[in-house]
């Protein structure tokens, strides 16, 4: 089904509110000096949670194409909008503590996260190359901002700079790559995409052409998911971006970068034939991926065991899940895809989490080495052991959220029979135990030689960490609701 | 006769030219000429198959958008340097090695 304009207004609710919320965010910022501080974060909040409620009464709708194929709405646009949402509602209720953002007007940080879920949303969604590229720039250029923030810190504004360099160039090559598929096929829908390369057939394609395209496209999107070897700024632009927007880009852009990368590779460049897909060209796709994903992981696990700053850490560590990630598209069947959702969905609470136990921290101690961590047991047993509940999460022990989501995607593999693709992972995953092991010795067992003073947390932190642990614990309890979620959100708008 | 190849050769030329600046250049603000580079190459592309084929103005309309977005980059980018020049009264990426360390 495609709506045309006037139709469409209706299914666009979420992202007409965060619009809204967002003008008068800025609105309020200019014209209510005295208010402004104490209404701007109440507005955000009530904007996202509108946008959520708005999402979540579309679920009955049956899969359409919004604008004439601009945006395609479906089971899979409806848990991305959920999951951006609550992304962006978490970072914004954890960055109204941090001593970082402070110091500066908040007014336009919340504007801009506003701006940044508004362009994540459109992302995920993207059915045109036109509003894709225009989306991604949407989300770019606000989160160059958002790193940038504090604008008198040298290493905020470097990493600033090397965010916005590395990202031009890549979503230039990306744009390069979409002129050459505006070419071959004369559209720029992804449907009328996939129709085209269809009745041209595999020889009719070029296929030196079609691999030019690949490895142009994955710039962008290997830059969005900081996938190898488009990972460079990552590590840099983590460790100097205030810590609540380093928390944000390690979950919220990422898991929109995986949406338009599978929307883009599952529903414009591939065909369906049951519940398998198989994709256009002669290029051997699953191996490109398996190498991507091999790559990825191994170089972030590798990479995070020398590090001593905990949030450069934290930033390879994110590299080696994005790799884990890549892991369910290889397969290329609905399975592949449900378990990038499941694993999505619990990597949001527990990396979330572990930058909120990184916050409250530098907000005492003004500290990021893991070495300054020392001895938290004593000081706040607490904060120790969430952390080392997000730790345990992240590396995947069993009782814990992080679990679930290693076995879903080690389990679509090992469907497929890529036993040894398996067993890479479970090797990369062995390795990255030990790193975050080191964090749980620090805080747990070493003695502190620093301050021993207990440690200052607000009770909304308190409470905002108690909500992050309930989903890491829980999850596995409660786990039939969340299975048929993502089972049902795996449904893709496929064209008329 | 312009053929079509010929503004494909060309938008060929300028994009290897822009990365070629990008990878090579130490000032902020030349690298920033690179990118210019790349985004007009596909621009250049974009409206030559929209020209030389039958396919609408598709192609013509998203130069358009790509125009605006990459007008935005520019300013974005620039108080970017210029908030760089502020900190460290200098451009050149050599000197922004911090993180590094």
């Amino acid at each position: 089904m495609i709506l045309d304009n006037q139709h469409s207004l209706l299914f666009f609710l979420p992202e007409l509110t965060l619009t809204i919320g967002m003008l008068l965010v800025i609105l309020c910022d200019i014209t209510l000096k005295r208010l402004r501080n104490r209404l701007n974060p109440i507005l955000t909040v009530f904007t996202l949670v509108l946008a959520a409620y708005y999402t979540f009464q579309l679920d009955q709708t049956a899969p359409a194409s919004l604008f004439h194929g601009m945006l395609a709405i479906d089971g899979f646009a409806q848990f991305f909008k959920l999951f951006l949402l609550l992304a962006a509602l978490l970072v914004v209720l954890a960055s109204l503590h941090s001593a970082e953002l402070a110091p500066f007007h908040q007014g336009e940080f919340f504007a801009l996260l506003l701006a940044v879920t508004l362009g994540m949303l459109l992302l995920a969604n993207s059915t045109n190359l036109a509003m894709l590229y225009l989306s991604l720039e949407l989300v770019s250029l606000t989160s160059y901002i958002m790193v940038g923030y504090l604008k008198t810190d040298r290493l905020s504004n470097e990493a600033s700079l090397k965010y916005i360099l590395f990202g031009a160039i890549s979503t230039g090559s990306m744009l390069y790559g979409l002129s050459l598929i505006y070419g071959m096929t004369g559209s720029l829908n992804l449907y009328t995409i996939r129709d085209t390369f269809l009745s041209q057939g595999v020889e009719g394609v070029d296929q030196f052409t079609v691999l030019l395209i690949l490895v142009l496209t994955m710039a962008g999107f290997g830059f969005k998911t900081a996938a190898v070897p488009f990972h460079f700024w990552c590590p840099d632009v983590y460790a100097g971006a205030p810590t609540p927007v380093t928390a944000f880009l390690s979950v919220a852009p990422k898991a929109a970068g995986f949406a338009v990368l599978l929307r883009f590779f599952f529903s414009g460049m591939s065909q369906t034939t049951g519940s398998q897909w198989s994709m256009i060209g002669g290029i051997n796709w699953p191996l490109v991926l398996i190498g991507i994903s091999v790559l990825t992981m191994t170089l972030g696990n590798i990479a995070a065991l020398t590090q001593n700053n905990l949030k450069r850490m934290l930033a390879y560590s994110s590299i080696a899940h994005a790799g884990y990630i890549l892991m369910g598209a290889v397969v290329l069947t609905g399975d592949g895809i449900k378990s990038i959702l499941v694993y999505l969905f619990v990597y949001l609470f527990m990396n979330l989490g572990a930058f909120l136990v990184v916050t409250i921290i530098y907000d005492s101690d003004k500290t990021f080495e893991i070495d300054d961590y020392n001895g938290m047991f004593k000081r706040s047993p607490f904060v120790a052991v969430a952390m080392a509940i997000f730790m345990l999460s992240l590396i995947g022990i069993p009782p814990f959220s992080g679990f679930l989501g290693k076995l879903y995607v080690f389990g679509s593999v090992i469907d497929k029979g890529l036993y040894w693709f398996a067993a890479i992972g479970a090797l990369n995953a062995a390795v990255a135990a030990f790193y975050y092991m080191r964090v749980l010795k620090a805080m747990l067992i070493e003695e502190g030689s620093g301050s021993t003073a207990p440690l200052q947390v607000s009770f909304f932190n308190q409470a905002l960490l108690v909500a992050l642990l309930l989903p890491n614990v829980l999850l596995i309890v409660f786990w039939n609701p969340i299975d048929r979620w993502t089972a049902a959100s795996v449904q893709l708008f496929r064209g008329v | 006769m312009i053929t079509l190849q010929h503004y494909l050769l060309l938008s060929a030329a300028l994009f290897s030219l822009g990365i070629f600046g990008v990878l090579t250049r130490k000032n902020a603000v030349n690298v920033l000429m690179g990118i210019e580079l790349i985004l007009n190459s596909a621009n250049i592309n974009l409206i030559a198959f929209s020209r030389y084929s039958s396919h609408g103005l598709d192609g013509q309309m998203f130069a358009v958008f790509v125009i605006v977005v990459a007008a935005a980059e520019v300013a974005v980018a620039l108080a970017i340097v210029l908030t760089m020049y502020r900190l460290l009264k200098t451009v050149s990426l050599d000197q922004a090695d911090t993180l590094r360390r």
